[in-house]
């Protein structure tokens, strides 16, 4: 319990980091050291499969593009426009409603036993797979055509520029 | 027991380390004497009989330079960026099966240090994670060269991992299994029920895709468009000297020992050689056989990875975009198709 609590600090630490840090490609590797203790969290569920995709997808693909994107425009705080005094207060306003309406799903939902308890094994990749394709077969197959079709949808977009 | 167990983890870990990091340095004297033999040179031959010491001198030497930090780079990241390198290069061998078991007195030493059971998704994690380590490497050098070398590195590993990674399937669909060992132990012997057992005969093309990818990820020509002399000065660590350009060299050559491993592993037949349990030797003597055989193997690979840089020349870039994205990823996902076909109707 104890490593939880000081995975969860990291966590929490390095999301403040990411956020308070001037310089954009700093905040990107901070998100990277984020992501990296979700990981750890994942395993600490005993959710290896989960753990490592997190671990690829997230932190190998998705953040090296982030990253890749922030290098090439070249940020810094002398060229980057001030936002006015509105748009910060919006954006307290905007995240606090967001923060408010998670806390209380989760207060609704309640459900304080943890799932991971009931089936120790269930994260492993055999157990995961069967469930995935048999239990929750059409909301996976859903999910994987909601993907391709976005997919498609970025292939024309950038037809249509050139 | 528990404190033998730990024990023999860490004589394992400090071993391998230390082979990877021979390999890796002995790597550096066979590349240049690859080199001059497809040259028609004789290439380093000054220190030592044959230049054996040349990895020692050439070490000593990156040492002995002066250490330069930019002022203008971002201090410590320029530190992080080869640190990240290596790491990345060394941590991937923890899943490797290097041997069957080794039985001394009543103890039964696994010759592998950790036998996770998402084993290919690890290596998989550790290599998409390597390239981190040269992109903040080439922005903290705040240098237009190393950042252009960063980004090349960044979208070729990405491009090829996916190529990689669906070539990986095939196999995975045939072997039923993520475990490195289970893998390596299902191409036991050499030929068995009328086929041979090594995946590289029942995958030939995924084999062909996976090791065009592993040249792209580990950055060796003909895909070494990051560090482009030609176009780049230095590419990616132009502004590094000393040690820390020695690590950035360096990790490139233990990736390419681990990237032997993988392949030698995963469609080589790891540790297994032919007639293995028809010689009739005991058990022990096998499995030292059979990881001498895993490193005959892995040398041939790394010889490979050197036949193939003297033999081809670098691809333009958009060659390099074409091949991964028109190419490899359609024939991958063809391989998947007819592996599933092929799998249904020879159950």
């Amino acid at each position: 319990m104890s490593l939880f609590y000081f995975v969860a600090f990291l966590s929490v630490f390095f999301s403040l980091l990411v956020i308070f840090s001037k310089n954009p490609v700093h905040s990107v590797l901070y998100l990277i050291l984020t992501f990296f203790t979700f990981t750890i969290h994942y395993f600490l569920l005993n959710a290896q499969f989960l753990g490592i995709v997190n671990f690829i997808v997230y932190m190998g693909a998705i953040l090296v593009l982030f990253l890749y994107t922030l290098m090439l425009m070249n940020l810094n705080t002398e060229t980057e426009p001030v936002k006015s005094n509105l748009l910060k207060i919006i954006g307290v306003i905007g995240g606090g409603c967001l923060l408010v309406t998670l806390i209380a799903s989760l207060k609704i939902s309640g459900n304080t036993e943890p799932v991971i308890l009931r089936d120790p094994n269930l994260g492993l990749v055999k157990n995961l797979g069967k469930v995935l394709f048999h239990q929750f077969l059409l909301p996976f197959e859903v999910s994987s055509i909601l993907l391709l079709s976005a997919m498609v949808g970025a292939v024309l977009l950038a037809k249509k520029e050139s | 027991m528990e404190l033998a167990l730990v024990l023999e983890k860490f004589i394992l870990v400090a071993i391998i380390f230390g082979i990877s990091l021979v390999t890796a340095m002995y790597s550096t004297y066979a590349e240049r004497k690859v080199a001059a033999f497809l040259q028609d040179r004789v290439g380093p031959n000054r220190a030592g009989p044959f230049g054996i010491f040349q990895p020692m001198a050439d070490g000593a030497k990156m040492f002995m330079k002066e250490e330069i930090i930019p002022t203008q780079s971002s201090g410590l990241l320029f530190i992080v960026g080869p640190s990240l390198a290596i790491l990345t290069a060394c941590i991937g061998s923890a899943v490797i099966p290097w041997g069957q078991k080794l039985t001394i007195g009543s103890r039964v030493i696994d010759l592998q240090v950790t036998d996770i059971n998402v084993g290919i998704l690890y290596i998989f994690g550790v290599v998409s994670l390597g390239v981190y380590g040269i992109m903040i490497g080439g922005w903290a050098s705040n240098n237009k060269y190393s950042l252009l070398g960063a980004i090349r590195a960044a979208s070729q590993n990405i491009s090829y991992e996916i190529a990689m990674g669906l070539s990986i399937i095939a196999l995975l669909m045939l072997t039923g299994t993520l475990s490195l060992r289970q893998i390596a132990e299902q191409q036991h012997g050499f030929w068995s029920n009328g086929w041979f057992t090594w995946n590289v005969f029942r995958q030939p093309l995924g084999f062909i895709i996976f090791i065009i990818c592993a040249f792209a990820e580990t950055n060796r020509s003909p895909f070494d468009l990051p560090e482009c002399e030609t176009e780049l000065v230095g590419g990616y660590h132009t502004e590094y000297s000393s040690m820390k350009l020695g690590f950035y060299l360096f990790a490139e050559y233990i990736n390419m020992f681990i990237s032997s491993a993988v392949m030698a592993t995963l469609y080589f037949g790891g540790f297994n050689f032919p007639f293995m349990h028809h010689l009739g030797l005991s058990e022990n003597l096998v499995t030292i056989l059979g990881v001498v055989a895993l490193f005959i193997k892995i040398i041939f690979f790394i010889f490979f990875f050197m036949w193939v840089r003297w033999t081809i020349p670098r691809f333009r870039y958009d060659q390099l975009m074409d091949l991964g994205w028109k190419v490899l990823i359609p024939l991958a996902i063809a391989n998947i198709v007819l592996t599933g076909v092929f799998a249904t109707i020879f159950k």
